[in-house]
């Protein structure tokens, strides 16, 4: 039997059309470790997968990969999914990787975790970033879908517990590709806009596939650039999205939402009437106080009883008469013995006290007193005073000294 | 939004003001009454506020011009 000589190429290509008809091969699932992956300039990734004893080339064309949700890296236990041909020019068999998904984990949260550690590390979570909500807005801006529970739970809430605030609605698709730029660029045009003082985003439960588009960076980029503070809203109580970390304020589901985001209407009427109960009460003690304060004044007698004031006034005049009386005795007295201390000292230098101690006076017929010699003469006829009496006489000679 | 009537929140946070004063009590009767007085309008106003809220409820739309155009919202479930 001859044997037939074949070019490298037509054996290559007998192989590969050999396994190319084994439909097993065309539609494989293969679990193994991912090594030496690399992604080139091409955009396709090129990885070998093995296990403990063998290896298995493995690429992957930009197509699928563009559709990875996650950042395959060596090491990675991971299932792919392909067909598995030759290579013709290499002459070595491969797989043709359609998708990969991470051993025990799903895709999606390898990408959720990745992403999640991406931006904490860009400090998004950063609670120095949280804003404070408004205590009472004005505006709510809602992004979310407008059909659907969700919405409609979380306007009946809001209207519920606070018909004051306005809510605008800003529509756009929870999920599916068109979801995520939608939802931050609603969070966007609110910001441009002024639209309301705080916004609301999220949706209601559903699968993690359902939730994503709140697990999408540019959702997350959006909400942390917001001057508006945003609620997040997504899903069920046990459901985080990465919108729920960058978020300035996490709700468990819409209706919690709705709840966080405004004060109730009875709760507050009840401290409206706490306001009233307080205010009454402080200016009740207030007009008591004063009240008691002119009881207070009232007590004095003066008020209570005017006769009372003026009898001791009189009193008080009584005794000022008789202050006055005595200080005028007094004065009277003084004057009195100053008086008599005068009257002694007259006394004194009376003539009649100079008599008394042996002098006399000499008077002319007129009575005038003699003072000296000249006035006198010889067969004059004078008077001389004596303490006891007078005498008559006669001059009979006269001698000046 | 009117410049002339408080929001709620500017009520309220009057009204506040106005009974911790009060509740101070050293303030003169006359300005205590006063006090109370506006105080008492304050709450006239925060509970008919409360009570003639109408919850309004729009959905935004980029208009032509980009300008956000209001729409009523109706239900759409």
């Amino acid at each position: 039997m001859q044997r037939e000589t074949l070019t490298v190429t037509q054996l290559n290509n007998r192989i590969k059309g050999l396994l190319d008809m084994d439909p097993m091969l065309a539609d494989v699932s293969v679990r193994g470790e991912l090594s030496n992956y690399r992604i080139y300039p091409s955009g396709h990734h090129y990885f070998t997968l093995k296990d403990s004893e063998s290896s298995l080339r493995c690429v992957m064309f930009k197509s699928s990969a563009s559709k990875l949700r996650f950042r395959p890296e060596s090491g990675m236990g991971v299932t792919a999914y392909g067909r598995v041909s030759v290579y013709p020019r290499d002459g070595a068999y491969q797989l043709y990787c359609s998708a990969l998904v991470p051993e025990g984990t799903g895709d999606l949260q390898i990408a959720f975790e990745q992403l999640k550690a991406k931006l904490a590390a860009e400090g998004l979570f950063d609670p120095s970033y949280k804003k404070p909500l408004p205590e009472f807005p004005e505006r709510i801006a809602i992004v979310t879908s407008s059909v659907g529970a969700a919405v409609h739970d979380m306007i009946r809430i809001l209207g519920h517990r606070w018909p004051m605030t306005k809510v605008v609605l800003l529509p756009v698709r929870v999920q599916g590709v068109e979801a995520p730029p939608e939802i931050a660029g609603a969070i966007r045009y609110a910001n441009a806009h002024h639209v309301a003082d705080l916004i609301i985003t999220g949706r209601g439960g559903g699968s993690i596939e359902d939730l994503w588009a709140f697990n999408d960076e540019r959702v997350a980029r959006a909400i942390f650039a917001s001057e508006i503070p945003v609620i997040s809203a997504v899903g069920h109580e046990p459901d985080v999205t990465i919108a729920d970390y960058v978020a300035d304020r996490r709700a468990s589901t819409p209706s919690n939402a709705a709840e966080i985001a405004v004060p109730d209407w009875h709760e507050m009427r009840e401290s409206l009437e706490s306001y009233e109960i307080r205010s009454r009460q402080a200016i009740a003690k207030k007009l008591t106080q004063c009240a008691q304060n002119l009881d207070a004044l009232r007590g004095k007698r003066v008020l209570r009883d005017p006769a009372v004031y003026i009898d001791d006034r009189r009193i008080e005049l009584d005794h000022m008469r008789d202050r006055l009386a005595a200080a005028q005795d007094r004065q009277l007295a003084e004057k009195k013995q100053r008086f008599v201390k005068l009257g002694s000292a007259l006394d004194a230098m009376s003539p009649l006290r100079v008599l008394t101690r042996g002098y006399s006076i000499t008077e002319d017929r007129d009575g005038q007193p003699v003072r000296s010699v000249q006035e006198l003469a010889a067969g004059d006829h004078v008077r001389i005073l004596f303490r006891d009496g007078r005498a008559d006489c006669r001059v009979e000679n006269i001698e000046e000294s | 939004m009117a410049e002339k009537k408080p929001s709620f929140e500017q009520a309220l946070e009057r009204l506040d003001e106005i009974v911790r004063h009060l509740e101070k009590g050293d303030l003169p009767l006359s300005q205590s009454l006063s006090l109370f007085e506006e105080g008492t309008k304050l709450l006239t106003v925060c509970s008919k506020m409360l009570d003639e809220a109408e919850q309004k409820v729009v959905k935004l739309r980029k208009g032509a011009d980009g300008e956000p155009e209001e729409l009523p919202f109706e239900d759409e479930a």
